[in-house]
């Protein structure tokens, strides 16, 4: 089943009974030839790109849940490639180049709204460092712009401006940066697999990992053993417990981040707004919602929900940057569940096990790298060596101290990002 | 949530500080190595259950504290002084 504008049209006139499921459910089978743990996004889009490009179709994506029921379904939806440091710049930019292509690549409508990410400042050194941000993002290849307040202004004419605390002088502007709809990513590139050959299998947890001679061998599932040369681990916030399988122990803290969105209001916050300095950002959904969201609640937590001091905060954060929402009543909260790791940044390697993968440490941005952790696990899978982009979210930077990847300059501890 | 620090009685979650898993306590020797620090530093069990933890009462009395929680529940199921646990270890 192909979509088209002219399908819809067909379908539309027809009562739209010609529609089927866009993936198979089917049994599993004795052993394929590659597994991936986790069918979320990146699980699906690793799934997709090793169909796709290595042309590894005999393989599997074992899920837990449902296809999607984790975090790709509980985020704030931003896309965008304004990261600074070498190493996690270029691994952005390949993700921001590959959600361009996406919906053509997929023939799925995944929303992808390139309405611009206004970072805002408040001092003069934050000024110098948007400026010095912006300069590592253009010599990137990607876009940003400095915006002064008059500028700003004119584009945002609701923001508070005199904070007392936080005046603000003006914005860093990423252009192609924006949103995307969070559950067509999953669903897009769950399709995607299928249609190639790939075995999703739902309801199906990881209970052992069979290794012998220091090679994976297959799992140990709910839906009885499997056995496959290789097997990737993609299980974000539960990455030490499937690790835990393989007697690995990890460089990770699962903490819940929470995020918020309002009742359906009229357009009014045509970009994504950051608020670093209150911990706040905000968009608002095609639905109409503003969805925001803030800070991690602070302790380890693997409750998908979180605490009412984080939700304060937030709030009181949204009010001190635009006043202009605080009559929207609230509908909804939820609780992700994030696989910090020391200084902030993933790792996507292999591990001491032949034949087992890991890619994990998302922290809370993993919805805008999906393609391209999807597309670099992949390589990293079919060919056993690292694709350039995501070569230096080496697992052992923690041990060896080279080449930490601390993007916000805060140190390398677990709690500090 | 709340905390019952042994000093001040039970108090709000925003007294506290959260430092981390209590591995924190059992630092290591200057020249112990790379995997022990490795495992000092970074590697956490970060189990989905019962966890032993490293708090400061910030806000209160500034005491540090090992805090027994559930990190899917949340409940806590002890809260004792660093220092009582020095003196009785020595350490």
């Amino acid at each position: 089943m192909r979509f088209s504008g002219w399908r819809v049209i067909r379908e539309g006139l027809t009562g739209n009974r010609g529609w089927g499921p866009h993936w198979r459910d089917p049994e599993p089978k004795p052993a394929y030839d590659a597994l991936i743990i986790g069918g979320g996004g990146h699980g699906l889009a690793t799934a997709y790109y090793l169909a796709k490009k290595h042309g590894l179709t005999n393989i599997a994506v074992l899920e837990k849940g449902h296809i999607g029921s984790g975090n790709i379904g509980r985020n704030t939806t931003i896309v965008r490639a304004n990261y600074f440091l070498p190493g996690n710049s270029a691994f952005y930019s390949h993700s921001l180049k590959l959600w361009e292509g996406l919906e053509a690549e997929l023939n799925y409508n995944v929303m992808h709204s390139q309405r611009g990410i206004i970072n805002l400042f408040h001092s003069d050194g934050q000024r110098d460092a948007a400026v010095r941000r912006g300069n590592a993002m253009i010599n990137q290849g990607d876009d940003a712009v400095l915006l002064d307040r008059a500028q700003l202004r004119a584009m945002l004419p609701y923001l508070d401006y005199d904070n007392a605390r936080f005046p603000i002088y003006g914005g860093l502007y990423h252009a192609r940066g924006g949103t995307a709809r969070h559950d067509a990513v999953a669903w897009g590139y769950a399709r995607g697999a299928d249609r190639l050959g790939v075995d999703l299998l739902q309801n199906c947890e990881i209970t052992g990992i069979t290794i012998k001679d220091g090679a994976v061998k297959g799992v140990e599932t709910t839906r009885g053993p499997i056995r496959a040369p290789k097997v990737g681990m993609v299980v974000a916030g539960r990455s030490s417990q499937v690790a835990a399988l393989a007697g690995i122990r990890l460089p990770i803290e699962s903490h819940v981040l929470q995020a918020f969105v309002t009742e359906g209001l009229k357009p009014c916050i045509d970009h994504v707004i950051t608020f670093g300095m209150g911990h706040f950002y905000i968009s608002q959904s095609d639905k109409g919602g503003l969805v925001f969201g803030g800070d991690l609640d602070f302790y380890a937590s693997y409750a998908s929900r979180g605490n009412l001091p984080a939700a304060e905060h937030v709030m009181e954060a949204g009010m001190a940057l635009m006043p202009m929402i605080g009559r929207a009543k609230l509908l909804r909260s939820w609780g992700g569940i994030m696989d910090m790791s020391p200084d902030g940044s993933p790792i996507i390697d292999r591990t001491a096990v032949e034949g087992l993968f890991l890619n994990c440490g998302w922290c809370y941005g993993g919805f805008k790298a999906v393609p391209a952790s999807g597309d670099c696990f992949a390589h990293l899978m079919a060919t056993g060596e690292p694709k350039a982009e995501a070569a230096a979210f080496r697992l052992d930077r923690f041990r060896d101290g080279v080449g930490i990847l601390d993007e916000e300059g805060s140190g390398s501890q677990h709690n500090l990002h | 949530m709340r905390l019952s620090c042994p000093i001040c009685g039970v108090r709000d979650r925003r007294e506290f500080y959260y430092q981390g898993d209590a591995v924190a306590l059992e630092r290591p020797a200057p020249e112990a190595g790379q995997a022990v620090w490795d495992a000092y530093l970074h590697v956490r069990d970060n189990p989905a259950g019962s966890r032993r933890e490293l708090w400061q009462h910030e806000a209160g009395c500034g005491a540090w504290l090992v805090v027994e929680r559930h990190s899917g529940s949340h409940a806590v199921t002890s809260v004792s002084l660093v220092h009582d646990r020095a003196e009785e270890t020595g350490a």
